[in-house]
């Protein structure tokens, strides 16, 4: 991200796209609220991970870590009732868009208490209500939807507008191309926003790709497009805050890739003999959260010894969750056919 | 009241519904100015505008995701997909989207889609434009499918599937849209019939025939027939809708008669009639003088010959023929 002065202030550049530093002018408290975020989904998931050890997590599971400030700069770019699709990775989207970390957690153990009631698990939390659509098991399969809910925007004239996350293997689906060829016919108000992992499962994108960058492909349709450093939250802020104007002034789609990395395995079963501990570790040394921290320390936002609190306090909220969770009771058997019709 | 053909009453369905309601809109390929590739929605998009007869790009897949997504977010898409076969194009939508959502999140979402396509055969087109393919889809636990067999019923289960909160796939057959045999007095009124209940199009004490969309028709030309000829009493019920199933109709009717024939257009392997016939079997066995016979497609692609053609596809004569042999009157 290059800075550059002008008479009006300061603006950024993105990928050749100039905008307004938008991040600068957010309140303080807006802007530690999102570190907050980011500390809940990494301690969230590393819960996750101790009851997938401990046996306690039925089925599988899709680790955010890694990723957190794609998820919480997009998020926090929108608005409350804006809507979000997430994908099977969802748990990082799902809590920045608000979800209540007790019934999420309650849902990974198939809990009656959970969002689903025991009925969806991990890769299907989904809170309607507070324009989440969840998350999906499919790769590729929320696109379809979330531009479904942009042409609702549209017709209702809500003034709302859609953040649809995908990763690079669901740029590959079919449904990608008949999506986002619609929503850019019809100026539809949605953001793209392809989470660029570096894998589609063990597949890295050097082999599934002949491009350089997915976002090349919005020449395919006509419309707005870059690729931004999504381990660093202000640039995704910033990128997003730039094209939700645009979009809910009905000018069309945008197609942003963002380039991050998943820390951990694909699933529970992931021996991962497609990548090197070295190519990790580079990874790591940009974690998201530690590049984010030091903005704000370096800008007097906050000191380290806040810092330290508000980790503990997001420890202790997951924590609690896990409690919930673990206390929570099961469905009953005869809940199994519930559900199935409206 | 006045006669309407099952096309005209499709369309009548879909106008009051429009008429009534703002959150209804049409989605499909060539439904606008060309009025659809059987010529259902014509006429459509002069009153209703371009904002709600919305034309697409030929993808089927994002057809059906982009209607499942604005029913979750409140609309009530009605969706054209042109012929039945195109569904499989859009399965991922359908099966693993539209079908789980409300299941998958526990009970807090609602998916109000109506998937309208046309199937059947006996038109040429062959094995990718002529297929049965309801059972694939009734197979999935949260859709519904319903297969007309005439434009009264078309009217009611049109507008039934459009107030539903659920995915309905509507499977409307080629050969009844135009069909002048079939011309029926339809209210002008709009009125609902309920999904899940079938309906005993003729009665008759001899024999059950349960049939679905077009065979319907073939199966009241072969009662008729024996009944002028040799004096037999058949009973032809309409399935009508195939999920939720209204077995009860079929039941009470073996009671009365003994014998069922079950008559679909679909390969008889693996077919809708297998799910009738167990369920006839595991709950009416004691009612029952002779197992349940079928009489469906042949297990082959629809082939393009006609000579061909009507040997896959049952016609009046291979139900008569079915009807005959149940009885030992061959």
């Amino acid at each position: 991200m290059q800075k550059t002065e002008n008479k009006k202030g300061k603006y950024i550049i993105i990928d050749g796209y100039r905008m307004e530093d938008k991040f600068n002018g957010l309140d303080d408290s807006i802007k530690i609220e999102m570190l907050r975020k980011m500390y809940e989904i990494r301690h969230f998931e590393n819960e996750t991970e101790q009851f997938i050890i401990r046996g306690m997590i039925h089925g599988t599971c899709h680790l955010y870590i890694g990723e957190e400030a794609t998820a919480v700069g997009a998020i926090y770019a929108i608005n409350d009732d804006d809507y979000i699709t997430s994908t099977h990775r969802g748990h990082g989207h799902c809590i920045a868009k608000g979800a209540d970390l007790n019934i999420m957690m309650a849902e990974l153990l198939g809990k009656r208490t959970g969002y689903c009631k025991g009925k969806g698990g991990s890769m299907h939390i989904a809170d309607v209500g507070s324009g989440n659509l969840g998350a999906n098991g499919v790769v590729g399969g929320s696109i379809g939807i979330a531009t479904g809910a942009a042409l609702t925007c549209k017709m209702k004239k809500n003034g709302k507008i859609v953040v649809c996350f995908f990763g690079d293997g669901a740029a590959n689906q079919g449904i990608f191309h008949g999506s986002i060829n619609m929503a850019s016919i019809w100026d539809l108000p949605i953001i793209y926003l392809c989470e660029n992992n570096v894998y589609g499962m063990s597949t890295s994108v050097k082999e599934a790709f002949n491009i350089e960058k997915i976002s090349d492909r919005k020449c395919a349709y006509g419309i707005e497009g870059l690729t931004i450093d999504g381990n660093n939250l202000v640039e995704v802020f910033n990128a997003v805050s730039h094209f939700t104007g645009e979009c809910r002034a009905g000018r069309g789609p945008v197609l942003i890739e963002s380039l991050t990395y998943r820390w951990m395995g694909h699933s529970k079963s992931d021996a991962q003999v497609y990548r090197t501990k070295e190519e990790i570790k580079q990874w790591v040394e940009r974690d998201p959260i530690e590049r984010y921290k030091k903005i704000l320390i370096d800008q007097k936002i906050l000191t380290e010894k806040e810092d330290r609190d508000l980790e503990k306090e997001a420890i202790s909220q997951i924590e609690e969750a896990a409690k919930f969770a673990r206390e929570s009771p099961f469905p009953e058997p005869s809940e199994v056919e519930d559900d199935v019709y409206a | 009241m006045r006669e309407l053909t099952y096309l005209e009453a499709i369309r009548e369905a879909m106008q009051q519904k429009m008429r009534e309601d703002s959150n209804v809109y049409l989605i499909g390929e060539d439904i606008a100015e060309y009025g659809g590739a059987f010529g259902v929605t014509v006429g459509m998009l002069e009153e209703f505008g371009k904002e709600r007869i919305i034309n697409t790009p030929i993808s089927e897949e994002a057809i059906i995701g982009v209607a499942t997504g604005s029913a979750v977010t409140g609309m009530r898409p009605i969706a054209e997909i042109m012929f039945s076969d195109f569904i499989t194009i859009a399965m991922d939508q359908i099966a693993n989207q539209a079908a789980k959502i409300r299941y998958m999140f526990g009970g807090k979402a609602k998916v109000p889609l109506v998937i309208r396509t046309a199937g059947g055969g006996g038109t040429g087109a062959a094995a990718q434009h002529s297929q049965s393919l309801e059972a694939l889809v009734a197979h999935i636990p949260g859709l519904k499918v319903v297969m007309p067999s005439c434009p009264y019923d078309v009217k009611g289960l049109l507008v039934s599937s459009i107030n539903d909160d659920n995915p309905v796939i509507f499977i409307e057959h080629k050969l009844l849209y135009n069909n002048k045999k079939c011309i029926q007095n339809v209210p002008r009124q709009m009125y609902e019939i309920p999904l899940g209940k079938g309906d005993v199009k003729r009665e008759g004490s001899d024999i059950s025939v349960a049939a679905t969309s077009y065979m319907v028709q073939k199966s009241l030309e072969a009662a008729e027939k024996l009944s002028q000829e040799k004096g037999i009493e058949c009973e032809v019920i309409d399935i009508r809708t195939l999920r939720p199933l209204d077995i009860d109709i079929i039941l009470d009717s073996i009671k009365k008669t003994g014998r069922l024939l079950c008559v679909e257009e679909a390969p008889i392997f693996g077919g809708f009639m297998g799910e009738v016939s167990a369920q006839v079997s595991e709950k009416g066995f004691n009612w029952l003088d002779a197992p349940v016979v079928r009489v469906a497609g042949r297990n082959c692609p629809v082939p393009y010959s006609l000579v061909l053609e009507q040997e896959m596809i049952p016609g009046a004569s291979r139900i008569e023929k079915g009807i005959l042999n149940l009885l030992n009157k061959t």
